[in-house]
């Protein structure tokens, strides 16, 4: 039997063991879980996790110490690829956070923060249980009901060039894209791993995706 | 369609165990935190609270191992909270599964270390826990101070300003205990949570003196909490999580169910 090697990337930032545990719970039988930050493992895995918490310079700042810049851009054009939260946001070209930084430029568009004027009495951090609503089918969605409730925690949010990789939007003051799909990139601002049974059927849809 | 408001069920640990006696209908051993936590998962509690109530440091090891158990079993936001001082602390339990981190004391002795924790994990991940007692005189202004030591020792500190100033070192959430309802079932102490929560921008989580489910929905409407906790109205199998939820969102509001 083929095994399928999923590598969940480790570059020092928040909840690694509870995205790997979260996976492992819905693994298929075949499929081997490592957590990692060796580019070699990366480029040899079938299908990468990129979670992340935190702020995007501290992000960015890891991924150039770990020397792993070039191996997620790469993975993020060639197989199967989920990015969480973080994981998410340095994908874009370029943060607002800590007065502006360049992200990796997998995704071209920015991240800015939640406008607090428009918005006076709007709770931030956006923290909880909230709904995304689904705009693009997507292998993914597979078994998750439309508006289903994931839970949330950040202060920025992304804003893609191309509007028509926007696979689910959230509304939280403003209504944002909180997943993003591109061909074999899927990346969502919630935390599946943290998502009760939702959570959980994100990432089997994940494990048996193949990227198309 | 927006953010739902969240219950929180809250469980003191010691020695690994969960005590005040968590007992569900017809389930026994109560005291195992995982079996607990699954427990409250089911019912659909949004988030889960463990406090190390007596956090020696023979239990911080303790306590990890129980948060390592818990997070590769229940996939719901965890929260740990009890003698959290240093940031190698937080470091240790959110490595074990903890997605936020509890600081109460710490924070009034070294009010630098809630900077530093967020610094360093972001403010996501800190929570600051107040403790705070009303202390103004009947017909007087309301004025509450931060106390510690369960309560019994006063610190001088104003609750309001505290508050504004764990939000300006990067708290991402406080968790406001009203000492004089603590253990009361009487309810909230409504005007203090509304007082903080409207003061500050990031999420108030209201706790101390839930007795009934319309306490629950006087915390959100009335108090203008973003979540509430309770301890002993869900343990004793009085009502579930999920019939707290029902009888928020007969009061409109919004939760996940």
């Amino acid at each position: 039997m083929d095994q399928k090697l999923v590598a969940v990337i480790d570059y020092g930032m928040g909840n690694l063991r509870s995205v790997a545990k979260a996976a492992e719970h819905v693994a298929p039988a075949n499929t081997r879980i490592i957590v990692t930050h060796n580019p070699d493992e990366i480029e040899s895995a079938d299908a990468i996790i990129f979670p992340g918490q935190g702020a995007a310079k501290a992000c960015m700042s890891a991924l150039l110490e770990t020397g792993m810049i070039h191996p997620i851009q790469q993975a993020a054009q060639e197989k199967p690829f989920l990015g969480i939260c973080m994981g998410l946001q340095v994908l874009m070209s370029h943060s607002t956070e800590n007065e502006g930084i360049s992200c990796l430029d997998v995704i071209q568009g920015d991240v800015q923060h939640f406008e607090l004027n428009a918005h006076p009495n709007l709770k931030v951090p956006h923290m909880g249980w909230n709904q995304i609503q689904q705009t693009q089918e997507h292998a993914l969605w597979h078994n998750i009901p439309q508006n289903s409730r994931f839970y949330f925690v950040h202060s920025y949010y992304v804003t893609p060039n191309n509007q028509n990789i926007i696979a689910g939007t959230t509304t939280h003051g403003t209504t944002f894209a909180s997943v993003l799909s591109q061909d074999n990139l899927f990346a969502i601002q919630a935390h599946p791993e943290k998502s009760a049974d939702h959570g959980l059927q994100l990432f089997q849809n994940f494990l048996q995706w193949n990227g198309q | 369609m927006s953010l739902a408001k969240r219950i929180i069920p809250c469980l003191d640990v010691d020695n690994g165990r969960v005590v005040k006696g968590v007992q569900f209908v017809n389930i026994r051993d109560a005291g195992n935190p995982v079996e607990v936590a699954k427990r409250y998962d089911e019912q659909g509690a949004d988030e889960i609270t463990f406090l190390d109530i007596t956090a020696t440091a023979h239990n911080r090891s303790t306590m990890v191992h129980m948060v390592e158990e818990v997070a590769s079993q229940v996939f719901i936001p965890l929260t740990v909270g009890g003698g959290i001082r240093t940031v190698e602390d937080v470091r240790t339990m959110l490595n074990a599964g903890a997605d936020k981190i509890a600081i109460n004391s710490a924070a009034i002795f070294n009010p630098a270390f809630v900077q530093e924790a967020c610094d360093t994990f972001g403010s996501q991940c800190i929570v600051v826990a107040i403790d705070a007692k009303k202390v103004s005189a009947e017909g007087e202004t309301n004025r509450w101070e931060i106390f510690t030591h369960g309560g019994r020792k006063e610190t001088g500190i104003d609750a309001v300003e505290w508050a504004k100033k764990m939000e300006s070192l990067g708290a991402g959430e406080i968790l406001l205990t009203s000492m004089d309802r603590d253990g009361t079932k009487i309810g909230f102490d409504l005007e203090l949570t509304r007082t903080i929560a409207d003061s500050i921008q990031i999420p108030v989580i209201a706790s101390g003196g839930v007795g009934e489910l319309e306490h629950l929905c006087q915390g959100i409407l009335e108090g203008h909490a973003e979540a509430v906790l309770a301890a002993s109205i869900f343990h004793f199998g009085q009502h579930t999580v999920q019939e707290a939820k029902q009888a928020m969102q007969a009061k409109g509001i919004e939760v996940r169910l």
